[in-house]
């Protein structure tokens, strides 16, 4: 790592705006900060004094949760809005909503939103920092930020590694996140799935994308399928869940295809017996629950690192 | 009372006569008349060297969103903006609230128009309401003052009802007007399908979806025989289809708008809301192709498609905005550019943005001949400007080429010989 460098973004809206530099410092801090959540008392003074907002306008528990447990571990306080509670509800437009919540002086919002360029919208209207924690179908970066540390942790690099990506990519803002990321950091990205579920020119963001399954499996050292989003298709993209287990379902089957060291993955929540069958989702090389609790890690080092972090240095 | 006034050592440029060439234009209250020997002593004159005197120009399409969202723009402030724009004309389109499917509804939006700083030709609905089913009164819209119908901003979904529409407004004298999209395959698209739209993860528009329309158009016009019009054209596949179509003789015109040939889907990067309309901003390649299509007669005008909206349907999630941008204002620069890049001559541009859109729809102005209408634009080719929002006289702002710098400017505009707008140093 250059000693100068330094992490200069106020917002995290994409992981297109990080540069693999940033993205591996992301890594070394989130790595530092995981102890903190073994410890018996899990908590670091950090951003005492710091207010965060969970702005979420769709339902979420794992993302929310793993934002609102990382920042009160830093010691930060902590709200709660969502869609239902919120004035969204009685017709106030995105960006009155924010600026009410601004006017009472949060540092950090943390902005999960139906609409693709949400966060960005968000971030040309108030003066908090932005983090996005999904907006449409366009990023979720802190999620392809926790994917990374996670296949870091057991493989020790990205480099030259092969990644498979199953399902939904069209709909996905995960993979979208995961296949810049995982390409940035210089591995080989697959995708597989029906067509129906490849965006257009896809191969501009830099995966491949194979015919079959079993062709992007192959040799591959990591295997990640996504999660069928029934909620968000507004046409027949399938004709089946029955069908698509049988063709695309991730199984112990093909996964004889993949490298022996596999890591199995998926960003949740799972159709089990859907995109993967239980007993790969439970069984050797699944690190999806290691996903979930590298997520609280790298999201502190997000809250961190946006609130200047390195300004301060870390307190213990 | 007897005005006259001649515009002297202008560029005067008449496609409809074949005349480019330096001199004079007399004018006498709303005609234009033949040169006198002298000048008379009470004649105003004005000194227009470096400048081009060409028919004013006529927009087909633009929304003047008057009677109904009068917040985003009324007839006074849409033909304002023509008026300053250096167009004398403009053809409004139906889909106000209520839409103009009915004689009342035209004879209101004329009677506002009566005061305006253009004529206004209104546009009546293809079906009542717009929506799809059952014709509108075309006997009726035409005697109350219509040039044409259609039902833009929505296409025809009904094949049959787009082939009954073709042969009861031939039987009316009135244009159709094709908004050519097929809305199974546009459904929720908020942009152009592609790399941009995968990048920035929005809904995307094939290109398919305005060509499978437009065939289909071109194939009514074959079944009928009557004359259809494609509004704003956007690809490079369409556009081949109705060069096709041309060639084989189909009584068909089309038009494109200045964003199409000027942006890409580039545009649309950071979810500018100012660069979302429907058909969408597509590739460099439609874009190349629509330039070529202005070139060699395949598109016959230019139209702006001017379509106000306010903030409050513009500074949102891109998904929830409105489609559409105004264009009235800087139109006419930025088809300067098909001249200043060489792509087309100076009397191409004025068939393009004056003669071709009267002859198609039927009415007065796109010549200079003695005893026509006094209908003018005088252009400042070579006059530099910085489009700021201060600057803007529609009622709404949403135009994505704020800030940019442009070329070329009308001075002045004559409507029937009366004066709307006057930007000349003197």
């Amino acid at each position: 790592m250059n000693k100068e460098y330094r992490f200069q973004h106020k917002h995290l809206l994409e992981m297109g705006q990080l540069s693999a530099e940033d993205m591996l410092y992301i890594l070394a801090i989130a790595r530092s900060f995981k102890e903190i959540s073994a410890r018996s008392i899990k908590k670091v003074p950090t951003l005492r004094g710091k207010t965060i907002i969970n702005f979420f306008f769709e339902p979420s528990t794992r993302t929310r949760l793993s934002f609102e447990i990382a920042a009160k571990r830093m010691s930060a306080d902590t709200f709660n809005v969502s869609a239902s509670t919120s004035s969204a509800q009685k017709g106030e437009t995105l960006i009155d909503t924010a600026r009410n919540l601004e006017a009472m002086n949060p540092d950090i919002i943390i902005l999960r939103h139906p609409s693709s360029g949400s966060s960005m919208l968000l971030s040309q209207h108030v003066n908090a920092s932005i983090i996005n924690a999904g907006d449409g179908t366009h990023e979720h970066p802190s999620q392809g930020l926790l994917d990374l540390m996670t296949v870091m942790e057991h493989k020790g690099r990205i480099e030259g590694l092969t990644i498979a990506i199953i399902g939904d990519i069209a709909h996905s803002r995960v993979a979208h996140s995961d296949i810049i990321g995982f390409t940035r950091l210089g591995a080989h990205v697959r995708v597989a799935g029906p067509a129906t579920f490849m965006p257009s020119q896809v191969e501009s963001l830099g995966a491949k994308v194979c015919a079959t399954t079993a062709e992007a499996v192959a040799g591959a050292d990591v295997v990640m399928a996504l999660r069928i989003q029934q909620e968000r298709q507004h046409d027949p993209l399938i004709p089946s869940l029955r069908e698509y287990a049988c063709f695309y379902g991730v199984n112990r089957k093909l996964l004889e295809l993949a490298h022996k060291d596999v890591l199995i993955m998926h960003p949740g929540p799972i159709n089990r017996g859907v995109e993967m069958s239980p007993d790969v989702a439970d069984g050797t090389g699944s690190v999806i629950l290691e996903q979930v609790a590298n997520g609280v890690a790298i999201r502190m080092a997000l809250l961190y690192l946006i609130m200047g972090g390195d300004k301060g240095g870390v307190a213990n | 009372m007897n005005k006259i006034t001649i515009l002297q050592n202008g560029r005067i440029i008449d496609p409809a006569n074949k005349v480019d060439t330096k001199g004079d234009l007399w004018l006498q209250n709303d005609r234009i008349m033949a040169p006198e020997s002298s000048i008379p002593a009470d004649a105003s004159c004005i000194n227009l060297q470096g400048h081009w005197i060409v028919p004013g120009l006529i927009d087909m399409h633009v929304h003047l969103r008057e009677p109904g969202e009068e917040y985003k723009e009324t007839i006074a402030s849409g033909t304002l903006a023509a008026a300053t724009g250096g167009f004398t004309a403009v053809a409004c389109m139906p889909n106000t609230r209520p839409v103009n499917d009915t004689a009342s509804v035209t004879r209101f939006i004329l009677e506002q128009a009566s005061q305006a700083s253009a004529r206004v030709y209104p546009v009546g609905a293809i079906s009542k309401g717009s929506g799809g089913i059952g014709l509108a009164e075309y006997g009726e819209l035409k005697a109350a003052g219509v040039v044409a119908v259609t039902d833009d901003g929505l296409p025809v979904i009904d094949s049959q009802l787009m082939r009954r529409a073709l042969e009861y407004a031939a039987s009316h004298g009135l244009l159709v007007i094709s908004h050519a999209e097929e809305m199974a395959l546009s459904r929720n698209g908020v942009m152009n399908e592609g790399l941009v739209s995968t990048r920035l993860g929005l809904r995307g528009i094939p290109v398919e979806a305005e060509a499978i329309m437009v065939y289909r158009e071109l194939a009514l016009a074959e079944l009928t025989g009557h004359h259809v019009h494609i509004a704003h054209v956007s690809t490079a596949v369409a556009t081949d289809l109705i060069r096709q179509a041309k060639k084989r003789g189909l009584k068909v015109t089309a038009e494109t708008a200045p964003h199409y040939f000027t942006l890409t889907e580039e545009a649309v990067a950071g979810y500018n809301t100012n660069a979302k309309m429907n058909p969408p901003l597509r590739t460099e390649m439609d874009r190349q192709a629509i330039r070529l299509g202005l070139q060699d007669g395949t598109l016959d005008t230019i139209a702006t498609d001017h379509a106000p909206h306010s903030i409050l349907e513009k500074k949102v999630e891109f998904d929830r905005a409105a489609n559409g941008i105004i264009g009235l204002e800087t139109s006419l620069p930025l088809s300067l550019a098909l001249v200043r890049d060489g792509l087309i001559e100076a009397m191409r541009l004025i068939e393009l943005m004056s003669t071709a859109p009267a002859r198609i729809l039927g009415v007065a102005g796109g010549a200079l001949a003695i005893g026509d209408v006094a209908d003018i634009t005088v252009i400042d080719p070579e006059r530099q400007f910085v489009l700021t929002e201060d600057a803007i006289v529609s009622r709404s702002k949403n135009t994505p080429f704020l800030g940019w710098p442009l070329q070329g400017k009308a001075v002045l505009t004559f409507v029937g010989g009366r004066l709307t707008y006057d930007d000349l140093p003197r």
